[in-house]
């Protein structure tokens, strides 16, 4: 149908550069805002910690080694007999050679930032694979818990 | 006595009236293959209403970026926060301000225009003189019309999110001194591709759906005189923008109220 | 009596038949009881006073509208009971030129024309060109193909959309008010348009007007109405010379008679009275 015989090329010009501009705005959130390189770790291998406390730790919060970003919590669930968090970690494949004897550490980024889970490599020869658990885990900090032990402690030395 | 009766007018009146505006929406719905047979009709009104648009949405993004990241800086700076402005300022723009503002500017410029002009054809008999001709008024006007509002709001929605982000980055880095790279990887890092990007285009989906479907609605439902199109262009802007902002509460509550 | 598709008493060379038609908008009644015969090849005439329904009796015509009792014929088919899809099957075989010429204002001249061609006849766009060029030839605006609806006088206007009216070469040409709001030439002109694309392209007009003068000059046959109904019928000459003092009032344009100079309303004294009664 030709109706917009008038003016059509102008139209068409300017539209175009409309849906371009759209599309390159879409890519500019998707790689420079947001995080679409590391958004979603596809391929990699699962592994699980058990915590007694993940405090604020979410669905999606990184996993890094030494700060390096190398995967992602991809499960939160509480495990029924023992009553603590396990979290599943989805950590990319060519990572494959962390030791067994890592240990996962809960921390916070700056004093209020978002959490996240730290491993630090152990020494042992053999290397975590898909469905492998961490056995050593420290928790995460409560804020609020560790403020409360400290002003009891306080109370406590002026009582003396 | 007197109230009461006109409570129930209103509530009726009003009930009529979405009633109808349900029934369009079908008969709209209906004939929507006529936007891939009409493509060419689709890409003209994309011109008028999208392009037409464009301006006042790069301009207004590119100063409510500016301020956010002001206002932001100045409230994180108090708790040494202020590696967190980039942060700030994206998930303010993709998640809220995006889509709800680049929406309700396009209702006031696009929205009341197109209310007007299918106001004026009704008024002019252009509408009842293409059914005379055996063509359909609702797709051969309407529906171009609507596909290329619901089409053009995502667009604007991620020019306006660029364009508040590069300002906010003007603003925080050259003049407030945040380092470029903190401002970037505070985004990086807390900006989910998903979760905060995408939510948001579908967001700008959904207000483009029903801000271009008030925008036609109000047109066709014109009463064919001056003061019909005047208080029609109006209606579309209040209820076209007020639908937004309650639809946005409503989202915000159905993508981010079930997690935490 | 069960709905036939075909009205019996219809004669062979009635191209529309209005039949014992009422129309009304919402609870108020327009029209009733109307009865008409509309012969092939004929300028019909339909007039009354402004505000008397004629164009709603065009918009039963076309099937825009569906009476409330009654029937309207179009060759023989009922036009209220046909489907959409053929319903604009039928519009294809008739034209309309509105009051207010509602060409589409975002158009050219030659677009608008080429409209209902590209809409419904996926001809050629060499083709379409040249038929829309005839078409504009036959109303004098060849020359003016390039213009665009704001650009143009209401005579051309009018000229334009009766081009664009007759594009699809209809049977039947509805035109609402052709004479309103012209000069004298484009009167002229009009009038010479209506009876010769009626004479040459072998159609059949209604012209529904409140003119006299040019009602009478171009009707081969008349209708009057008022009071939602008709009033009178008949040839011109029948008509201006009619002994109804209804017929007579309108076709003579007589300020009180049967249709009083009053609108209804109380006693003037009475109301006086009552008004500064009332006030104190
Ligand atoms: N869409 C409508 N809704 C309600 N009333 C209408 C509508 N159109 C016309 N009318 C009323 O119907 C009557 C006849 O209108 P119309 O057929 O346009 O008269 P005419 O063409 O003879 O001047 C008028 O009194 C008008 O107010
Ligand atoms: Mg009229």
């Amino acid at each position: 149908m030709s109706n917009t015989a008038t003016g059509g090329r102008k139209i068409e010009l300017w539209v175009g550069v409309l849906v371009l501009g759209g599309l390159l705005s879409l890519g500019f959130l998707a790689f420079e805002v947001g995080n679409f390189d590391n958004a979603r770790v596809r391929d990699g291998y699962r592994v699980y910690a058990d915590f007694q406390n993940i405090g604020g730790l979410t669905l999606r919060a990184p996993v890094a080694v030494a700060g390096v970003r190398i995967g992602q919590v991809t499960g939160i669930t509480l495990s029924r007999d023992s009553f603590n968090a396990r979290v599943e970690l989805t950590i990319a494949r060519h990572y494959d050679n962390l030791p067994v004897d890592s240990s996962a550490s809960i921390f916070t980024k700056g004093l209020l930032g978002a959490q996240y889970v730290g491993l630090e490599p152990g020494s042992d020869e053999e290397f975590l694979g898909d469905g492998d658990e961490i056995e050593f885990t420290n928790s995460s900090v409560v804020l609020e818990q560790l403020i409360g032990e400290l002003l009891f402690s306080k109370a406590e030395e002026a009582a003396e | 006595m007197n109230a009461l009766a006109a409570i129930g007018r209103f509530t009726l009146g009003g009930v009529y009236h979405l009633g109808r505006c349900g029934v369009f929406l079908c008969t709209m719905l209906a004939v929507i293959s006529h936007a891939w047979r009409r493509f060419a009709l689709v890409v003209r009104q994309l011109y008028f209403a999208g392009v037409m648009t464009l301006l006042i949405t790069l301009v207004a993004g590119l100063f409510v970026g500016m301020v956010l990241s002001l206002q932001g800086y100045y409230t994180l700076v108090n708790y040494g926060g202020e590696s967190a402005l980039g942060l700030l300022v994206a998930l303010s723009l993709t998640r809220e301000l995006g889509p709800v503002l680049a929406a309700v500017l396009f209702t006031g410029r696009a929205g009341s225009a197109i209310t007007a002009e299918i106001g004026l054809m009704k008024a002019t008999d252009q509408l009842a003189a293409m059914e005379m001709m055996a063509t359909d008024p609702v797709a051969r006007v309407v529906v171009p019309r609507f596909v290329a509002g619901v089409l053009a709001v995502p667009i604007l929605t991620l020019l306006f999110n660029v364009v508040g982000v590069l300002g906010g980055y003007y603003v925080g880095t050259v003049q407030l001194g945040v380092d470029s790279g903190v401002y970037w990887a505070s985004m990086q890092n807390g900006v989910d591709v998903f979760e905060d990007i995408g939510n948001g285009i579908i967001k700008s989906f959904v207000f483009g759906f029903v801000v271009s479907w008030i925008m036609v609605f109000e047109g066709c439902d014109t009463e064919p005189t001056a003061e019909g199109i005047s208080r029609a262009t109006t209606r579309t802007v209040v209820v076209g923008s007020l639908s937004v902002l309650g639809l946005d509460y409503i989202l915000t509550a159905l993508m981010y109220g079930g997690i935490s | 009596m069960p709905h036939s598709p075909h009205n019996p008493a219809r004669p062979a060379d009635t191209l529309v038949s209005v039949d014992n038609v009422s129309f009304g908008y919402g609870p108020r009644t327009i029209l009733s009881g109307l009865d008409m015969q509309i012969t092939r090849g004929s300028v019909v005439v339909v007039m009354g006073p402004s505000g008397c329904g004629k164009s709603t009796l065009l918009g039963l015509i076309g099937g825009r509208l569906a009476a409330s009792e009654g029937r309207v014929f179009f060759d023989g088919g009922d036009v209220a009971a046909l489907r959409r899809r053929e319903l604009f099957a039928l519009r294809k075989r008739m034209g309309m030129l509105f009051q207010s010429s509602a060409l589409l204002t975002d158009l050219s001249v030659f677009d608008n024309v080429a409209f209902p061609l590209r809409e419904h006849c996926g001809l050629p766009e060499s083709l379409v060109r040249n038929l829309v060029l005839m078409k504009l030839h036959m109303v004098g605006l060849r020359g003016a193909r390039d213009l665009r609806p704001a650009e143009l006088s209401g005579g051309m206007a009018r000229r334009v959309a009766l081009a664009r009216a007759i594009a699809l070469d209809p049977e039947l040409i509805l035109y609402d008010e052709p004479f309103a709001g012209l000069d004298p030439v484009s009167l002229g002109v009009t009038l010479k348009l209506i009876r010769e694309l009626n004479d040459a392209l072998r159609l059949t007009s209604v012209v529904v007007t409140h003119d006299v003068d040019e009602g009478c000059r171009i009707a081969d046959y008349m209708y009057l109405l008022g009071r939602g109904t008709i009033i009178g019928h008949g040839a011109p000459q029948e008509m201006l010379h009619s002994g109804d003092p209804e017929v007579a009032q309108f076709m003579q344009g007589m300020p009180d008679g049967p249709v009083p100079f009053h609108y209804p309303a109380p006693d003037y004294r009475a109301e006086l009275l009552d008004a500064g009664g009332a006030r104190s």
